[in-house]
This record gives C-alpha cells, sequence and structure tokens, in this order.
C-alpha cells in the first residue's frame, strides 16, 4: 500500500516539474516539425522521378531519425526530473516526514521509482506512437515492430532512471545528474564506434563499442530497437544510419534488464542502510 | 554521541536541551531510524528505535518541516494520514479539525509555496498529529513562530498529554521549555550532564529576596544555618535555599528575631539560570 501512495505521489510530484513540461514542449516542436518535413519530402518526391522504391526507403530513414530523436529526449527527461528525488529530498530534509512513517525504507525508494517508472511509461507513449502516427498519416510509412521498439524504448528510460536512482543515494543531485549523463554518453559514443567498427569489421572498435555497451547498455538498446523497427530490406541495403551492420542480441537486452535490476538494488540497499 | 543514558516516562512532556552541536537532532535522528548508532541501543515503546510498526504510533515534527509545496493543507496531511495507515472515512473528518488546531483555517485553500516558515511548522505539527499517536518527536517545534503561535503550540502539546501522549520536545526557547515540559535533562557533547524534575518543586533550588527593616547583625548570621549565601543591602536581603521546606521556619525567625518584614518572595531558579550554570560559558548556543 505504502509503495502505491508513494508511487501516487511522486508521479504528481514529477508531472508539476517544469523540466518535463519543457521536454514535453521540446517534443511537441519536434512532432511539429518532423510532421511538417515529412509533409514536404512527401510533397517533393510527388514532383520527381524518384521511384517508389526508393521513395519508401528515404521516408522511412526519415522515421528512424525522428524515433531515435524521440529516444533521445525521453532517456534525457528521465533522468533530469528523477535525478534530485532521492539526493534533494535527503538535502531538504523532505525525506525524514516520510522515512519516519510506518513504511520500510525499500518502500520509498520503490515507489518513486514506480512514479517515474509511470511518468516515462506516458512520455514514451505520447512521443513514440506520435511520431509513429506521423510516418503512418503523412509519410506512408510504419515501423516493422513498432510495439518492440516502444517497449525497447521505454526499458532504455527505466536503465537510465535506475542508475540515476543509484547514484542519487550516494551522491548529491549536480553530481549524480554529472555521472548519470556521463555514462549516457560514453554508451552513445560506443554504440556509434560499434556502429562504425561494421563497416571495416573492425573487431578493436567494436571491443570498445561494446565494453561502452557493458558499462551503460542505454544506446544498445536503442540500436536494438532501430532493427526491430527498420524493414528488413532497409536495414540490409544501408538506407538509415542505424542499418543492421552491428546488431545488439538478444543477450543483451537481457543483460540491460538484469543491470537495471542490479542498478535499482544497490540504490534499495545504500537508501536503506544510509543516514538520512 | 557518547554514553548518552536515558529515560522518558509514558505520559510527560519531555524537554531535551544542549548548546549547538550537542546531539540533540541527532539524538531524535537515531530514535527514529533516520540515522544508525555504531554502538547502543534505543527502544521506542518497547521496541527497537527504528521498528517500521512502531512508528504507527509514533509523530515526528522535523526541523524546519519543508514538503511537496503544490500541496495544499488538507492534502499534505491526507498523504500522511493514508501513510499512517489512517482510513480515508477518519481523515475526512479529522482532517478540517486539525487545520483548525494548528490555527491554518484561513489558509486551507493556499499550497504549501504560499506559506510562511510559521505556517510551515503549524502544518508540519499537524502531520505529526494526524494518526493520533502514543509518542511524538518535536524538534524546535516553535521555530519561526510568533507569540501566538508559540502559545498555540504550547497549548497542542499540553494537549496531547493530557490525552496520554508522551512529548519529546527539542527546544532552544527555554522559557517554552520551562512552562510546558515534566522533565528535562541537558546534554553537551552527547552526554547528559543533568537533568531536572519541573514538577518536583519542593526539591528544586530557591533564591528568595526579603524586604524589611530592623534586621540585626544576630538575625542575618543565624539565618546560616538555612543557607550558605546570605546577602545584605540595606533594607534588602537575598538568601539561596536547597528547597522550599524550611521557607516557613526562615520567616519565622525573621519575625521572632523583630525584623519587620514587608515582603518575602521565593523564586525558583529559571531553567535559563541552571542552563547557563551547567552549560559555562558562551560555546555558540
Amino acid at each position: 500500500m505504502g509503495v502505491w501512495i508513494m508511487a501516487g505521489i511522486t508521479f504528481r510530484e514529477a508531472a508539476r516539474k517544469k523540466i518535463l513540461w519543457t521536454a514535453l514542449l521540446a517534443g511537441a516542436a519536434f512532432l511539429l516539425v518532423f510532421g511538417i518535413g515529412l509533409h514536404f519530402q512527401v510533397g517533393d518526391f510527388r514532383n520527381s522521378a524518384v521511384p517508389p522504391f526508393l521513395r519508401y526507403q528515404v521516408i522511412s530513414a526519415m522515421l528512424m531519425i525522428g524515433l531515435y530523436t524521440v529516444d533521445l529526449l525521453a532517456v534525457v527527461m528521465t533522468t533530469l526530473t528523477s535525478v534530485d528525488t532521492i539526493s534533494g529530498e535527503i538535502t531538504s530534509g523532505t525525506i525524514h516526514a516520510i522515512a519516519t512513517k510506518p513504511l520500510a525504507r525499500w518502500q520509498i525508494l520503490v515507489g518513486k521509482w514506480l512514479g517515474f517508472v509511470a511518468m516515462a511509461a506516458v512520455y514514451v507513449a505520447l512521443m513514440f506512437w506520435g511520431a509513429i502516427a506521423e510516418g503512418y498519416w503523412i509519410g506512408g510509412v510504419m515501423a516493422q515492430h513498432p510495439v518492440r521498439g516502444s517497449l525497447l524504448v521505454f526499458l532504455e528510460c527505466i536503465v537510465a532512471l535506475s542508475v540515476t536512482f543509484m547514484f542519487g543515494t550516494w551522491f548529491s543531485t549536480l553530481t549524480s545528474g554529472v555521472i548519470t549523463l556521463g555514462l549516457l554518453g560514453v554508451a552513445f559514443l560506443g554504440g556509434w564506434l560499434e556502429q562504425m567498427s561494421g563497416f571495416t569489421e573492425g573487431s578493436r572498435l567494436a571491443m570498445v563499442g561494446i565494453i561502452s555497451s557493458l558499462v551503460m547498455p542505454s544506446e544498445a538498446i536503442w540500436r536494438r530497437a532501430a532493427f526491430e523497427m527498420e524493414s528488413p530490406l532497409s536495414g540490409s541495403l544501408q538506407f538509415s544510419p542505424f542499418a543492421d551492420i552491428s546488431i545488439p542480441s538478444i543477450a543483451m537486452i537481457v543483460y540491460a534488464s538484469v543491470y537495471l535490476l542490479i542498478a535499482l538494488a544497490i540504490a534499495v540497499y545504500h537508501f536503506g542502510e544510509r543516514d538520512l | 554521541m557518547r554514553d548518552l543514558t536515558l529515560t522518558v516516562r509514558r505520559g510527560e512532556i519531555f524537554g531535551f536541551l544542549g548548546p549547538n552541536g550537542a546531539g540533540k537532532s541527532t539524538s531524535i535522528k537515531m530514535l527514529l531510524g533516520l540515522a544508525k548508532p555504531t554502538s547502543g541501543e534505543a527502544f521506542v515503546l518497547d521496541a527497537p528505535s527504528g521498528d517500521v510498526e512502531v512508528r504507527r504510533r509514533i509523530g515526528f515534527l522535523p526541523e524546519n518541516f519543508r514538503f511537496y509545496e503544490w500541496l495544499t493543507p488538507a492534502e499534505l496531511l491526507h498523504l500522511h494520514g493514508r501513510l499512517c495507515g489512517v482510513p480515508a472515512s477518519k481523515l475526512s473528518q479529522r482532517i478540517p479539525a486539525l487545520i483548525d488546531l494548528v490555527g491554518l483555517t484561513p489558509h486551507i485553500d493556499k499550497r504549501l509555496q504560499n506559506f510562511s516558515k510559521g505556517m510551515l511548522q503549524r502544518i508540519g505539527l499537524a502531520q505529526a498529529l494526524v494518526h493520533e499517536p502514543e509518542v511524538i518527536f518535536l524538534d524546535e517545534p516553535t521555530s519561526g513562530l510568533d507569540p501566538l503561535g508559540r502559545r498555540t503550540v504550547r497549548d497542542i502539546i499540553r494537549a496531547q498529554r493530557d490525552r496520554g501522549a508522551t512529548v519529546f520536545l527539542n527546544s532552544h526557547l527555554l522559557s517554552e521549555i520551562e512552562i510546558t515540559c515534566d522533565q528535562v535533562v541537558f546534554i553537551r557533547e552527547g552526554q547528559v550532564v543533568t537533568s531536572r524534575d519541573m514538577r518536583a518543586q519542593q526539591e528544586e533550588a530557591v533564591r528568595v529576596e526579603v524586604r524589611a527593616r530592623k534586621l540585626s547583625p544576630e538575625c542575618v548570621s543565624g539565618l546560616s544555618r538555612w543557607s550558605d549565601s546570605v546577602q545584605v543591602d540595606e533594607e534588602r536581603l537575598t538568601l539561596t535555599t536547597r528547597s522550599r521546606e524550611p521557607l516557613p521556619d526562615i520567616l519565622r525567625f525573621l519575625v521572632g528575631s523583630g525584623a519587620e518584614v514587608y515582603q518575602f518572595t521565593p523564586q525558583r531558579l529559571s531553567l535559563e539560570e541552571l542552563f547557563i550554570s551547567v552549560m559555562g560559558e558562551d560555546r555558540g548556543f
């Protein structure tokens, strides 16, 4: 019961943060620009001699770039809205009134985590399916497995959330935010290095990418999502930057799921042990 | 903290005093399970400190109470009541009465972001009482309150004791402690220095101020059998006794010695005087 009360109040608290509304506004602006871009591209194709097959591949590639933007926005928004929920409330003393109620520490932390999970779910649902809908209605293209893709983007958000919680039980808001965003940056770079390694079959570059993905598997989850959503043809023809040159395996998704559970478990343990 | 041993009786208002850095807030945090002692043990309501279930019977007002600013007072109390396991039906009756008790009815529609520090303390006190706890820890409850607010808090604390609750009060305001508490303990550097039972007035040292004429030297020297400290300034005589017990004998002795007594005023040593005498020089209190 206490977990759900905490989840509810955390969701309401998160929904009042300016950063969430800024992210939603940024998302709305993105959807607007994306829709206009698709509209113009479709109009230009109508008056050109580009064959229909190529038109479809170009619009599909645009959709993938749009979904990648959604992915980045969702992960950054999840990190920034949740970064002060533990460390900030410890610093301000707000946590004292909660932690002295008949709730175990794990219930407080897991309740807060669930509140942000719900918020990330709403954000991903709005943004991801908004982009998918625009691709379909304006561009006439549909992702191969959009449900799998949206679930993987959601998983990526939850990984970032759990890591943010873990550092939030140790460090100040600013420090834990910088560390989490730094790890996301490492994953971003590593993911692209691994993708590049596919062109030359360079094992050393691939190894750097794999190690980066093990340290922070967020970008690997996206590349798996991209593989699931791209049509097999456009993936193999390398029309989009996310073409299936180096595809993270299902084992990497299992690893990411275990990774987030371990990060959450460490957060629960340390929050339970530390002085407030 | 080191070698801190305390016993608080049920149903009393217990004052916890000490200079800055003495360990008052740390002690409360350990009793509530917010901080873990490196050694030793503490029990609240016969349960080890920090026990989750026993917290249903404990209320706590932290120093400088803060909470989510977008809540109204009723929403805040509802949330804390639900966290304590109070049924929603009971809360709907209890919350308006609590808001009225702490004097926030005129501000019932405001959000906490528009509250002053004193108003936050009041709603913080209300959340500590929302589940009618058996033990209430109050860390500087009158901080930021005006004199009327302090009086309200004092009345609420007494009312809680009257319904059988135990109140553990940590405050800098010695005058508040003096008129509210049943027992006080002074700590310094994590150790109990002394304690005082505020109800046992007969046992406390008393200073007597006397105004009288015809105070003979024999009369003044004769007072030494009751007092080590006798000072005379013309018609003013001041002496200190260890208790109130000998006061009638002293008065009879003065009159019997031929002194014309106009005033005989026993005064209890104030808590502030006691605090200063116990703590010594100012170390930042």
